[in-house]
């Protein structure tokens, strides 16, 4: 029984936090939040790419330093507590583990190599309106080697060079490889609740794309890189539940009310323990998603499912409780529990919703369940 | 990242597994009523296995050699259990005295009188009970009223506890009780060690909201114990009590025998105008829940073991998985309820499903709640020892006992 980081890995992923402390303290998160046409900050992305995370998963074949998901788990909690305002989820959690799960060899070694070094920004396309995406209401189309609708949101859409599309294919939904700054690709920026996360509007008039790997099924392709990004993500959301629970924790012990620290008080205290409690549902579910994902388990889909939600549920707790905890000064644009709030909001929707997951969620334990049937019955 | 055990676990547990199940007792011969947990059947037939167990050398496994154990790691002990919990050995009687009571007497008194006492209760010829709680001494677990007061060599015991686990099937007992008053409230408590048999003791079994009568009071009318049953210095008792709480371990693996695949296992045979329950939408949502929070309660059990196997202690995981468990439990019987809608208020073992299980547990999940630390209590412990949050503040903080106002 091993269920935690190795000792290499803790000191890895200390070490991302020193690193992070100095290149991405709040001043950072804040410079990119009051000057939202930035979209990221792209000083610190020169830092973290020379730190070599880019490639922390992506196979020495491609140009990555494979040192493994696990450790790529260990950057990711650092990068959400820190709140680094970087497209690191949309190119490396997303556009990457995209072109590993579903290109084609050639596309591999094209594209990844400057993913790997932070060259290139990559993310994925996918909602187009209000609501999940489906085959049966996507506009987006691909047809003759070119795609032609319009994507929104696509997070990092404005700093990235090369997206994933999910368009509408001769044989119904399908992934494309396309490079936003060719021809028949225009952008502009969308303002959403997270200004410290860039997003955009594409529209796409004859792009040329090429499908990524043989094609086949997009949504079930899409849904095979959402379970790996799911993993990643819900460590960012894990150490930003720990790093807001921490705010609030601090701030409890140095206001004081009525004559004592507001942590002396039990409707305090409770709150934040519930809080707590959701942080541990959160790190428990999201250990088991790595598992699952540094060893490409059957039991991916339903972990990946199953850390989304509770990563979800932790983030968006620790976020407004942090808020309520610090009372009218958390409600202030200088303060900053705000930026934590924002960001479980980004990280909650970006891959679709947790109510979109719990119902995948369930769909896999009964299709689980079917088949245990099954195989009993032919027993 | 892994689930496995490590090549030296692998092989102890393959050793004790074998060893299980060529040794493991057979309850099939009893009538089914006495297979039941504290039925005398049960108990017997756990007392020849505890016996068994000290022959093959798995008694006490953490314990010194000198002492009667197996002189093992934690991680063996826990291992042991897994396998016992797997051949379906479930056993109640034995785990107060030997994880909790025993060592914690044995941190304060090494006579021969007591050391008499330990290889019987190794064997499983002698229960042990804990005597701690009492009517105004909940949460409140320094509130001891019960008196002891010294006549001679003797001291006389008057009061009351309750909430006692298997009182009516143990043999010996710890207790704590209150020598000096005029002393603030966690000062002026004296441990003893006793026999359940003194003259003056009687046990009173507590039948609970959820049917079963595991839980007891005991009344002391002038019971005499002699000097040297006292355990550790008089006024010193607190230090007795806080070495018997640190031996209390997240409970690991523990089941109410019902989780979420048994909550899909029954919305698929209600039926809807649309189906079954199992095609309703909120109800989707709500196994999605109980999934997350339940396998994350297993896990961190994953994790406590990590830490014990690599020979750390546990960190604060256990309460957070106590909290879930408790509060788990009660929301999945109640929507259980909801989902047979008035029919779920018939508790039956014929017409009910699972035999009226859900019903039964509905009414005991409110016990999980507050045994073994309330959830209240539960939450101080995160928001103080995790959180590192102020304790409340306590207006009885240095006031001589006799001067706390009690209430009812």
């Amino acid at each position: 029984m091993d269920f935690d980081y190795t000792d290499e890995q803790k000191a890895l992923k200390d070490e991302a936090r020193r690193f992070l402390a100095d290149a991405s303290p709040i001043s950072v998160v804040r410079g990119v939040l009051d000057d939202p046409a930035r979209g990221h900050d792209e000083a610190l992305w020169g830092r973290i790419a020379e730190q070599g995370w880019c490639g922390a998963a992506i196979p020495e074949a491609y140009g990555g330093h494979e040192f493994g998901y696990v450790e790529l788990c260990g950057l990711a909690e650092e990068l959400g507590r820190s709140l680094a305002p970087v497209p690191f989820a949309s190119s490396i959690y997303q556009f990457a583990e995209a072109i590993l799960a579903e290109g084609s060899e050639e596309q591999k070694q094209e594209l990844l190599p400057d993913v790997a070094s932070g060259e290139t920004i990559g993310t994925i396309a996918v909602s187009e309106g209000p609501g999940t995406v489906s085959a049966k209401r996507m506009a987006v189309e691909y047809a003759n080697g070119t795609l032609t609708g319009a994507k929104l949101p696509v997070t990092d859409g404005m700093a990235a060079g090369k997206a994933v599309v999910l368009a509408k294919g001769s044989d119904g939904p399908v992934l494309v490889v396309t490079d936003l700054s060719g021809p028949g690709v225009t952008r502009e920026a969308v303002s959403t609740l997270d200004p410290t996360r860039g997003a955009a509007k594409i529209l796409f008039d004859n792009a040329p794309a090429q499908v990524l790997g043989a094609g086949g099924d997009g949504i079930a392709a899409l849904a095979h890189v959402h379970n790996r990004s799911a993993v990643l993500m819900s460590f960012e959301q894990l150490g930003g539940s720990d790093h807001a629970l921490e705010m609030a924790r601090d701030y409890a012990l140095e206001r004081y009310a009525f004559g004592r620290q507001i942590g002396s008080y039990q409707a305090i205290k409770h709150k934040l323990a519930d809080v707590f409690i959701r942080i541990e549902v959160a790190r428990a579910s999201s250990y088991y998603g790595a598992w699952a994902l540094s060893t490409n388990a059957p039991e991916l889909p339903v972990a990946a499912a199953a850390a989304r939600v509770a990563g979800c549920n932790a983030y968006w707790q620790a976020a407004k409780e942090n808020i309520q905890t610090h009372g009218g000064i958390g409600f202030t644009w200088e303060a900053d529990p705000h930026l934590h709030y924002r960001r479980a909001r980004h990280l909650g929707l970006a891959i679709g919703s947790a109510k979109t997951w719990k119902r995948k969620l369930t769909d896999l334990l009964e299709e689980q369940r079917a088949t245990e049937q099954a195989e009993r019955q032919a027993a | 990242m892994n689930f496995d055990d490590t090549p030296e676990e692998a092989t102890y547990r393959e050793k004790v597994r074998k060893w299980i199940a060529a040794n493991k007792p057979d309850l099939s011969a009893l009538p089914a009523d006495q297979r039941l947990v504290w039925t005398e059947g049960h108990k017997n037939a756990m007392r020849q296995w505890q016996a068994t167990k000290t022959e093959g050398g798995y008694a006490c496994i953490t314990w010194p050699k000198e002492r009667g154990g197996a002189g093992g790691t934690l991680i063996e002990d826990v291992i042991f259990s897994q396998e016992e919990t797997a051949a379906e050995i479930h056993d109640p009687y034995y785990i107060t005295g030997l994880k909790m009571l025993i060592p914690a007497i044995h941190q304060f008194n090494d006579d021969a009188k007591f050391n008499e006492r330990v290889p019987p209760a190794v064997r499983g010829d002698e229960i042990w009970c804990q005597l701690f709680s009492e009517p105004s001494s909940g949460s409140d677990s320094a509130g001891i009223r019960t008196a002891a007061v010294k006549q001679g060599d003797e001291w006389v015991i008057n009061g009351q506890k309750v909430w006692n686990s298997g009182a009516a099937h143990a043999d010996y007992g710890l207790l704590i009780t209150r020598t000096d008053p005029d002393q603030p409230k966690h000062k002026g408590l004296t441990a003893f060690w006793l026999k359940m048999d003194a003259p003056g003791l009687e046990v009173r079994p507590i039948h609970t909201m959820g049917g079963d009568s595991e839980l007891n009071e005991v009344f002391f009318d002038d019971v005499r114990l002699p000097d040297d049953q006292r355990v550790g210095e008089v006024n010193d008792g607190w230090s007795v009590v806080l070495a018997t709480l640190m031996n209390e371990r997240a409970a690991i693996g523990q089941s109410n025998g019902l989780t979420w695949s048994d909550m899909m296992d029954l919305a698929s045979t209600v039926e809807t105008d649309e189906g079954t329950v199992m095609d309703d939408t909120s109800f989707r949502d709500l196994i999605a829940d109980l999934h997350v929070d339940l396998e994350a309660r297993r896990l961190i059990g994953f994790r406590i073991l990590t830490a014990i196997s690599r020979g750390e202690s546990p960190g604060p995981e256990g309460s957070a998985a106590k909290l879930l468990w408790s509060g788990g439990t009660q929301t999945m019987m109640s929507e259980a309820l909801d989902m047979l809608d008035h029919y779920g208020l018939i508790q039956d073992s014929e017409l009910s499903p699972r035999a009226g299980a859900w019903q039964q547990r509905f009414l005991w999940s409110c016990g999980l709640r507050i045994g073994g630390g309330t959830d209240e209590i539960q939450k101080n412990i995160i928001a103080e020892r995790v959180l590192g949050l102020p304790p409340d503040i306590r207006v009885d903080k240095g006031v001589p006992f006799r001067e706390i106002p009690s209430g009812r």
